[in-house]
């Protein structure tokens, strides 16, 4: 019984306890940040946003979530209602189990895997297959069309994504998260490596299909895209998927580029001042994502396939090889095992 | 050990279930469907036996890259499912060949070990042990020294499937009108603009 309990019943319990203490924060701020983007767009476009309910519109994110839970989930009857029902969970589903790996402190994380960013990469990389389960299982023309847009957009980023993360790795020696986040003491790697960073971010504007690559859901052209025939709360499971990656994503940047937790004065900084840190770049990323939203137009689609094999892939092998040659040539290379 | 065992079970008996219903499956789509949850569960076997740097790899390239390929294609696909069954009874017996040799193969591999145990240390003894160094680094520190040409070759094998490829598909039509970013964006006023003079009831 006493094995039972310190050997599978405490450590569970720790893990769960850890667990919410991670998503429950991580829900409320997804709710909020629905808020955040239509109060930072309404100021931008010269209006009030919402407003009505609560002192601010402070809870309109509550009164959203009321009216979805209240509606009824109507399936489609030519859809295929297993992968129809499936899609919105995996969707939100691996917009959760990411932040296994994301450090939010000196410590402060869940799994402290050796191979995180390969997790979270794998993790992101698989989000296109909640928008394709979609698109083909409601069995309609609209949606369809945005599953094959987001397949082959989502695959074409990665591709430049991934050689932007090995240039990182290459400057660290290490996969682990915590072990990115350290090396960057001296300076964080957006300056050095700065043509990746902006990089990274607009592929992580693709791979979340934000404006102004929301082909997949452009609702001028294909209404809403993968979402047209969800309701009720599968379809907003979509959109807090969609929002808990978009986090997700500022978090990765945050991670690889902009020093994780560690404060931007080179003081020494007690380690309940990491989260604040990390929440704050974060949201400035944030910030950008929703900024970018309220001013650019959609690309094309010919444009966005351009931009992405034929602008950034090049570049972004280039300057992996010129990280490489660099870090070689003034051995400046990690030497450290492990 | 008993939770390790559980998920041993847990993954291998997803594992079979899935890779048998990706050729049971009626629906192409969900044929591909299951064959990503038997990728994930191998990769779960993956983890299980410390090789999380495999396990990783085959999410990325399988389920993060070929499935998406594998389920675009499918999806565009129309297939007739009666005419796909007809064949079913000719290609059996190569199909059995074939699944004979692998299995084969696999126990000569296995069997080897048990056989000739010599032969399982000459196997792992490329790498340092597991506990000594991360298998991310022990799989860098042979494959770029000691299988440097095997792994370029690979690389060349797939640059020529990629060729091959391209030459197969890419057509040239004619009259096609194509972006020409350059040509776009260095377009000046004057020759864009033309200022006429249009006299009424002649057009220009």
């Amino acid at each position: 019984m006493d094995e039972l309990w310190s050997g599978y019943l405490l450590p569970g319990g720790i893990i769960v306890a850890q667990i919410l203490a991670l998503l429950v924060p991580l829900l409320v701020i997804v709710a909020f940040l629905t808020l955040f983007e239509r109060k930072v767009m309404a100021a931008m476009q010269l209006r009030l946003g919402p407003n009505v309910v609560g002192p601010f519109g402070i809870l309109q994110p509550f009164a959203d979530a009321l009216k979805m839970i209240f509606k009824e989930t109507i399936i489609p009857t030519g859809a295929n209602k297993v992968i129809f029902l499936a899609a919105p969970m995996l969707t939100f589903i691996l917009a959760m189990i990411a932040w296994a790996v994301i450090p939010v402190g000196a410590g402060l994380v869940i799994a402290n895997i050796n191979v995180g960013v390969l997790y979270l990469f794998a993790i992101s990389s698989l989000g296109v297959y909640g928008i394709v389960m979609a698109g083909w299982s409601s069995n309609s023309r609209y949606p369809f069309l945005a599953a094959l847009r987001s397949a082959s957009q989502m695959v074409s980023y990665e591709v430049s994504m991934g050689f932007i993360i090995i240039s990182v790795l290459l400057c660290v020696g290490s996969l682990n998260l915590s072990k990115i986040v350290e090396a960057q003491r001296t300076v964080w790697f957006a300056l050095p490596l700065f043509p990746m960073f902006i990089i990274f971010f607009i592929s992580t504007l693709a791979e979340t299909n934000r404006h102004p690559f929301d082909l997949p859901e452009a609702e001028s052209e294909l209404v809403a895209g993968y979402q047209v025939e969800y309701s009720s709360m599968s379809f907003g499971l979509f959109m807090l998927g969609e929002y808990a990656n978009m986090i997700l994503m500022c978090g990765m940047t945050t991670v690889l580029f902009l020093g994780g937790w560690l404060a931007p004065y080179p003081l020494p900084t007690p380690v309940w001042m990491g989260p604040f840190w990390f929440a704050l770049k974060v949201t400035l990323l944030l910030f950008v994502f929703i900024w970018v939203r309220a001013t650019l137009p959609r690309y094309r689609y010919d444009q966005l396939m351009r931009l992405g094999w034929k602008v950034f892939l090049p570049f972004s092998l280039a300057w992996l090889v010129l990280t490489a040659a660099v870090l070689v040539y003034f051995d400046l290379a990690p030497k450290t095992v492990m | 050990m008993i939770v390790q065992a559980l998920a041993f079970y847990l993954f291998a008996a997803v594992t079979v279930a899935a890779g048998f219903m990706v050729i049971a499956a009626r629906n192409p789509v969900h044929s591909v469907l299951f064959l990503i949850l038997a990728f994930f569960n191998a990769a779960g076997l993956f983890v299980l036996l410390g090789a999380e740097f495999l396990a990783m790899i085959l999410v990325i390239v399988y389920v993060g890259a070929v499935a998406v390929l594998f389920l675009f294609v499918v999806m565009m696909l129309d297939i007739n499912f009666a005419e796909l069954r007809e064949g079913f009874l000719n290609y059996l017996p190569i199909g059995l060949v074939i699944g004979g040799i692998l299995l084969v193969e696999l126990f000569l591999v296995l069997g080897a070990w048990a056989i000739a145990p010599e032969a399982a240390k000459f196997a792992s003894t490329p790498t340092p042990p597991v506990e000594q160094i991360a298998n991310t680094h022990a799989i860098g520190q042979v494959l770029y020294t000691k299988y440097m040409f095997a792994f370029q070759v690979s690389g060349l094998i797939l640059l020529v499937a990629m060729i091959g490829a391209i030459v197969l598909t890419l057509r040239v039509r004619e009259g096609v009108r194509k972006q020409r970013i350059s040509v776009q964006v260095s377009r000046t006023r004057e020759e864009a603009v033309a200022l006429r003079k249009v006299e009424p009831r002649q057009g220009v």
